[in-house]
This record gives C-alpha cells, structure tokens and sequence, in this order.
C-alpha cells in the first residue's frame, strides 16, 4: 500500500435516520479518495451533496456509518485543523486568543501559544490586529483569523469548510488570491469543500466533482494550471475549459448549478 | 444660488412640457440660527428634562404652600427635605439603614452564587435539566409574597425571613436567564472547541460562560429590581426594622413628608445597584458591540 498520502480514505459511509419517513438517508454513498501530502484538493458539488460532511468525519465532529480515513500526522503531532464558515471566531476572545486558541488546547501555555501566534497573524495580513474583537474585523479579516486559527496548530491537513461563502465577490477573489500565497508559505495538504466551480479551479491541484444526495464522487479532474496563479488565470481558455467541463458534468446529473461569476 | 435657479428654470420647463414631469431636489437650506438657539439645541434634552422637574417641584411646592394641595396627603418638597435633615440625626435611622443593605446584599449574593452554577448545570446536562425543570416551573410559578407567612411561620419575623424572600426573588431571575443563556450557545462555536479537541472543561470555560455571560447580566439587573420589591414587602410585612418600617410607621402616622422619604431612599438604592450592575456589565462584554444596556426595569 501506498504510505505517501496525508489522507486515505475507504468506503466512507454515512446515513441519517429521517424521523419522518422512518428511512435512512445516505449522504455520503461509500467514497474513497487519496491525497497526497502537499496537495491542494477541492471538494466540489452543490448543497447537500456530503462534503461538508466528510470533512467533518475527517475532523472528528462526526462518525461516519462505514468506511475508514487515515490522516498523517504533521510536524506538532496533530493531523488536521479546520477552517469554519463565517461566523466561527469566538467573540469574546480578541484576534490573538482566538489564534492561539488551538494551541492551548493541545496544552501549550497561554503565553507561550500567545507568543507562537503572532507570526501567523502577520502571514494572514492581520498584523496591527492583534487586539481586536472579531466584531471590529470586516468578514474578510474575520476568515482570515480563522484561518490563521488553522495554521498555528501546524497540522498536516487544512480541512476547509466553505470558508469564502459569505464574503462579497471582491473579497471572495482577493481572499482566494491570500490563500494560494497562504498555502505557498506553509506547506500545507488543503482539503476545500464549496459549491463555486471556478473557486474550485483556481484553487486546486484536482478538483473532486460530488453529485447531491446520495453524496458520490462524479469526476476526479486534474487542473493542469501552472503555479503561482494570478486571478487573470481565470480569463485563460484552459481554466474557462476546465469550467465548461465541470459545469455539463454536474448539470447532466440533474444538479442545478448557480452559475459561475464572470470574472470581470 | 444659480444652480438652484436653473434647477427651478427646469422644474418650471418641465411642467410646461407636455408629458413629461419632473422633480427638482434642491439642498437644504441652512437657517441662521442666534448664539443662545444654537445653546438650546445643543442641550436641549437636558434643558428639557431638567425643566420639566422644575416645574413639577414648583408646582407642588406653591400648590401645598397657596393650599391647592393637601400637605397632610402630599407633603411639599421643602418638608421632605427637612424630615431627611432631622431623620439623618437619628441613629435608629441608621440602623434602619444597614438593616435593609444587609438584606439586599446577603440576599443577592446568595441568589447569585447559587442560581448562577445551578443554572449552568441545566442548561448543560440534559439529565440535570430534566431533573430540575418542573421544579423551576413550579417555583417561579408561585408569586413570591405568598410565600411571605410561610416564611414567617419557619423562621419568625427577623432578617432571616427577609433575607429568604429577598434571595427568593434574585434566584429565579438569575437562573432563568442562565438556563436559556446556556441552552442558546452556537452549535458553531461549540464544534470549533471541539475541532480543536477542546477539554469538557475548557469547552465550559472558553466558549459556555463566556456566551453566558450576558445573560447572567440580564438577570442580576432583573433581580435587582425584583428583590428590592422582596425587601419593601417583607419589612412592610413584618415592620421590625428597615427602611420599609420607615416608610410603614410614618404612614401610619400621616408623616407624609417621612415617608416620601422612605420611598425616596428605595429609588435610590434602585438606582445605585442597577448603575453598578450596569458597570460592570459593560466591563464584561468590551467583546460586543455596542452593548446599550437600558437602565433599571
């Protein structure tokens, strides 16, 4: 077997009890999917498809009904963190404490992981910031706390969770932009979960397509886009194919795909 | 100013034409104002409201002095003024005094120190919720004056009666916010302390008190006006001594201009512990915005 993964995952299985109905639902319809460490991934498909479900069996909020995921762990002993959707900053912590969060609960000293997380706040852009209250931050910097929530545990695996899906299209672009700069300086396996086909794209080294409910992987396809990118890679023919050939996938399965913003 | 002019020309050429309307929308203008209007309208709420006490006052000052009002019923408040002069010289008065702060305060924080970890507690275990919750209902049913000569009956008509209805009237509106405050936090934020894998007890710490927080803040100023009803009924039940007996004794005795003074006291003691209990609510919550807190209930 293959050791060079950072995340393996087997027959991944999950229903739910519909109370109603009295039957089961299943979101996830037994997924495999491998990673390599280092890699980019998107999960891709519309609401209600499983991914944020599967990254949540792979953090551990959830168990899945079958299957098995192994995770490599990373430098500080911790496989995976997860970036939320907005909203998930605690606030009623200031920027810094929300950061070093993660750390003191791996059990290192408050001070200690206070003073660890000041370089990752500055690699985030929120160097000034420190201080603040997440209400005091625009969405923009709120994601940006909480991805450098993520970061200071220094795990293999960056589990992302929709993490630009309440931000305006500018902020959305220039964040995607942040995030590539992000991955490039940390080195880190990115699982990213969203419902954008062109985010999808500009992000990733592969982009795995999932139909809606039963949640099962349509398409695994390659991005063949050289790195680094600039946002004009998504005017390029090669990056409006890959769109194309996403887009009649999901669309040919019945999924109704908001349709993707035109990059002005 | 020829702006304004052409824009009224074309208003005027619009309505002449046949058809087609249109609406000028010309700036404000700014009116002169003299030095003492532009005092006014910089203070004007405090012009306002200082005024209109003003007036009360002098209006009951010269109606109990010309007889339009019964000083008898109503006093005046150079009477009230003088009864606090000569009631402040009484060391009974004193006495009076402390004995009601010492209800308040052992009262309170007896219902905080209690309500406040219990409440947790239910708003937290399911177990402990389903235990307890018909209990809650049931008490905070109950008017708590009723429970006045029950009270009485257990432990007589000292400060210990009093101290149990005062703390009665805290606890309830303390835990139940408490309950809800718990019942209310997030699924989102509790599943980014787990993410982490946060401690059961940091999970309490970091994320369940903390959003908590303000709504513990709402029931201490919700208690406070509550149990200061608790202490003027228990001490008017049982007049042996406090403030309240003050304000009993003197009706009794048609010394209205004392006991406007027993009443007067009550408010202010009302609006010291909601101002510090306004205090330190803003002192705990610097982390949301504008917390506007409305003074007393």
């Amino acid at each position: 077997m293959d050791t060079t993964f950072a995340l393996s995952a087997r027959g991944v299985h999950m229903e739910y009890r519909d109370r109603k109905s009295d039957t089961n639902l299943v979101a996830i319809d037994t997924m495999d999917l491998d990673v390599a460490p280092g890699e980019f991934v998107s999960l891709l498909g519309p609401s209600g498809c499983g991914k944020s479900t599967f990254l949540k069996i792979v953090n551990g909020l959830l168990q899945g009904t079958a299957g098995e995921i192994r995770l490599r762990s990373g430098r500080s002993g911790r496989e995976d963190a997860m970036v939320f959707q907005d909203a998930s900053l605690f606030p009623w912590y200031s920027v810094l404490d929300n950061v070093a969060y993660g750390l003191i609960c791996a059990g290192v000293p408050r001070q200690e992981a206070r003073r660890r997380s000041i370089p990752l706040i500055n690699l985030v852009g929120l160097e000034g910031f420190a201080e603040r209250y997440p209400y005091q931050l625009s969405g923009g910097m709120q994601q940006r706390a909480n991805l450098a929530r993520a970061l200071a545990v220094d795990s293999e695996i960056l589990l992302m969770d929709e993490p630009f899906a309440s931000l305006d299209a500018q902020t959305r672009e220039v964040m995607q932009a942040e995030l590539l700069r992000i991955w490039n300086a940390a080195k880190k396996t990115v699982i990213f979960v969203t419902h954008q086909i062109d985010e999808a794209i500009f992000l990733s080294d592969r982009v795995v397509v999932m139909s809606a409910r039963p949640g099962r992987i349509l398409a695994d396809i390659h991005i063949d886009l050289p790195r680094p990118r600039g946002l004009d890679v998504k005017r390029q023919q090669a990056f409006t194919g890959y769109a194309d050939q996403i887009w009649h996938l999901l669309t040919s399965h019945g999924v109704s795909v908001e349709p993707t913003p035109d990059v002005a | 100013m020829s702006d304004g002019a052409a824009a009224r020309d074309a208003r005027l050429r619009g309505s002449l034409s046949q058809g087609v309307g249109y609406r000028t929308i010309l700036p404000r203008v700014r009116r002169k104002r003299s030095p003492l209007g532009r005092w006014y309208r910089r203070n004007e709420r405090a012009i306002l409201g200082i005024s209109g006490l003003a007036s009360f006052f002098a209006f009951w000052q010269f109606g109990s002095m010309a007889g339009w009002i019964d000083p008898l019923f109503f006093s005046s408040p150079t009477d009230i003024v003088a009864a606090a002069i000569a009631e402040v010289q009484v060391p009974r008065f004193w006495d009076d005094v402390r004995y009601s702060l010492t209800e308040v305060t052992v009262g309170f924080l007896a219902s905080f120190v209690l309500a406040v970890p219990l409440g947790l507690a239910i708003g937290w275990y399911r177990r402990v919720s389903f235990t307890f919750d018909p209990w809650l209902n049931f008490f905070n049913a109950i008017p708590r004056p009723a429970l006045i000569p029950l009270v009485v009956l257990w432990v007589g008509l000292g400060i210990e009666m009093k101290i149990i209805i005062v703390f009665l009237g805290g606890f309830f509106s303390i835990i139940l916010p408490t309950v809800e405050g718990v019942r209310t936090v997030e699924p989102q934020v509790l599943d980014v302390a787990r993410s982490f894998r946060a401690s059961s007890r940091r999970i309490f710490t970091s994320v369940v008190i903390p959003a908590t927080v303000p709504f513990i803040a709402t029931g201490v100023r919700l208690a406070l006006g509550r149990l200061l009803i608790g202490v003027v009924v228990a001490e008017l039940y049982a007049q042996t001594q406090g403030i309240g007996v003050l304000i009993g004794k003197s009706a009794d005795s048609l010394q209205s201009d004392r006991m406007m003074f027993g009443i007067l006291l009550f408010t202010l003691m009302g609006v010291i512990t909601t101002e510090i209990a306004v205090r330190v609510e803003r002192r705990l919550q610097r982390w949301r915005p504008n917390v506007n807190v409305e003074e007393g209930n």
